[in-house]
């Protein structure tokens, strides 16, 4: 009888796991609200809310970035460097593309090679070209595209929670993490993440300039 | 077949685009900007088609009406801040301060990006807006003319807490198009490409730098206020952002 009890419990369990996985809705400052198709580095397609259920730092890039992209890769490896062991295993590390039409799964993976990024944390993937300025956008990454093939933009960790709201964000790159960042990250891995308050893009400060700005246009 | 078949439907919405009074072709050409890039001087223009008119009240009310994810009390937050839409009596009531014919402003990127593309169009570019308000009446580019500056910099020293004027109230420029200046301050779909490093914290610190490569936008014509506001006030939003003044229209490529 209590064979059953303990078998009833588990079943129960597993099936809210299940639910709350895939029928809860997304909350509304979710990043996941987005759909996204990506192709990451092994050519495998996937929808990046198949991110959900983890805690993500995610930024953009592209291969052939010579100067502050591989900066990008240093503060990811940083954070990672400064994580125990079981925080490194709940962390997923998204970089994705802003240039889909070069940055192919070989492309892709030859910075996972030539950087040597841990596959079970790391993805690098690219969508489709016109999804580019979206994504950047839910991001709040700028960018432009220039005639050689450059871009500029702007260079940020994104740390979301697992149901994809941003919790904080990091413009310092390189290999010496943001310490106010980092003990975010270490908040959110501890199961923190959702309870923090999701934080705007920029100060309230800014945002409420903006609209007092009454700049008739 | 199958293939050629969507070519030629393509085709005749795209040859519509002649035949409706909202909408106009532009042939585009080589155009120098006042923003000062880095990579290239005079940009090529590709053929595109402009909306009249600013998107209305009323347009983006039948927009919400048939795309319900869209109104206000449904659109998740990462698509459009609180303010979306705040001046509406209701999700699906315009109201006393909403006229259907003013032009519909709080509204965010995403809800623009997404109007047009249900009208089988998308945002101009900034590019694309730049070339087509450059005009007046008489000439495709009136830019280095005072007259041209005194009237649109006349229109931003007006209170902006007057009631919107209906959406065509200003004469047509060389193309036929309304409203570029002299109404609200319009999205485009690349204004993330806008890098202006308005902090000056940043400047001349590499290590502060906010942007990649070889950095923010320079300006080429110091004396064009009248553009370079549209540009700084762009280059600010985030594109959930919605602001009292500024709205949008849409474009679509031209073969």
């Amino acid at each position: 009888m209590k064979n059953i009890q303990v078998w009833l419990a588990t079943l129960l369990c597993a099936v809210s796991a299940y639910a709350s996985a895939d029928s809860v809705p997304l909350p509304r400052d979710s990043v996941y609200q987005l759909p996204v198709a990506l192709i990451d580095h092994n050519g495998s397609r996937f929808s990046w809310d198949d991110r959900r259920g983890k805690v993500q730092l995610v930024s953009m890039f592209y291969t052939s970035c010579k100067y502050v992209c591989p900066l990008i890769v240093d503060s990811g490896k940083a954070i990672e460097k400064s994580l125990a062991a079981p925080e490194r295993e709940r962390l997923g590390i998204l970089l994705i593309s802003m240039d889909p039409r070069r940055d192919t799964p070989a492309a892709l993976m030859q910075v996972v090679k030539q950087r040597s990024l841990d596959p079970a944390r790391w993805t690098l993937a690219a969508p489709a070209a016109k999804q580019v300025r979206s994504l950047a956008g839910v991001l709040g990454i700028r960018f432009r595209a220039l005639a050689d093939g450059e871009f500029n933009h702007t260079s940020a960790l994104v740390l979301l929670d697992a149901e994809g709201r941003v919790l904080a964000r990091s413009e310092r790159m390189g290999g010496q993490p943001d310490p106010v960042f980092l003990a975010t990250v270490r908040s959110a891995l501890a199961g923190n993440g959702s309870q923090t308050s999701a934080l705007p893009k920029r100060g309230l400060a800014a945002t409420l300039t903006r609209t007092e700005e009454g700049a008739g246009p | 077949m199958f293939r050629s078949v969507v070519y030629l439907m393509m085709a005749l919405v795209g040859g519509n685009v002649f035949a409706d009074a909202d909408w106009v072709p532009l042939r585009g050409g080589a155009f120098l900007s006042a923003l000062n890039y880095e990579d290239v001087d005079r940009i090529q223009v590709a053929p595109f088609a402009l909306q009249v008119r600013p998107v209305t009240n009323a347009e983006f009310f039948a927009f919400v009406s048939t795309h319900p994810q869209w109104r206000r009390n449904k659109v998740p937050s990462v698509f459009a801040e609180l303010r979306y839409l705040s001046h509406w009596a209701g999700p699906l009531e315009l109201g006393a301060q909403a006229d259907p014919q003013q032009p519909v402003v709080q509204v965010s990127w995403f809800a623009a990006a997404a109007y047009c593309e249900a009208h089988h169009a998308r945002l101009p570019t900034w590019t694309e807006w730049e070339f087509a308000a450059a005009s007046d009446a008489t000439r495709s580019d009136a830019r280095a003319d005072p007259r041209w500056r005194e009237r649109i910099l006349e229109w931003y020293s007006k209170p902006s807490n007057k009631p919107l004027s209906h959406v065509g109230s200003t004469p047509p420029n060389v193309y036929g198009v309304q409203d570029m200046h002299g109404l609200v301050w319009e999205w485009t779909e690349d204004f993330s490409a806008l890098l202006v490093d308005s902090d000056n914290r940043s400047q001349g610190d590499p290590d502060q730098a906010q942007f990649c490569g070889a950095g923010s936008l320079a300006t080429r014509d110091r004396d064009n206020y009248a553009v370079l506001m549209r540009i700084a006030m762009l280059s600010s939003l985030d594109a959930e952002d919605t602001t009292a003044n500024l709205g949008f229209r849409c474009a679509k490529d031209l073969k």
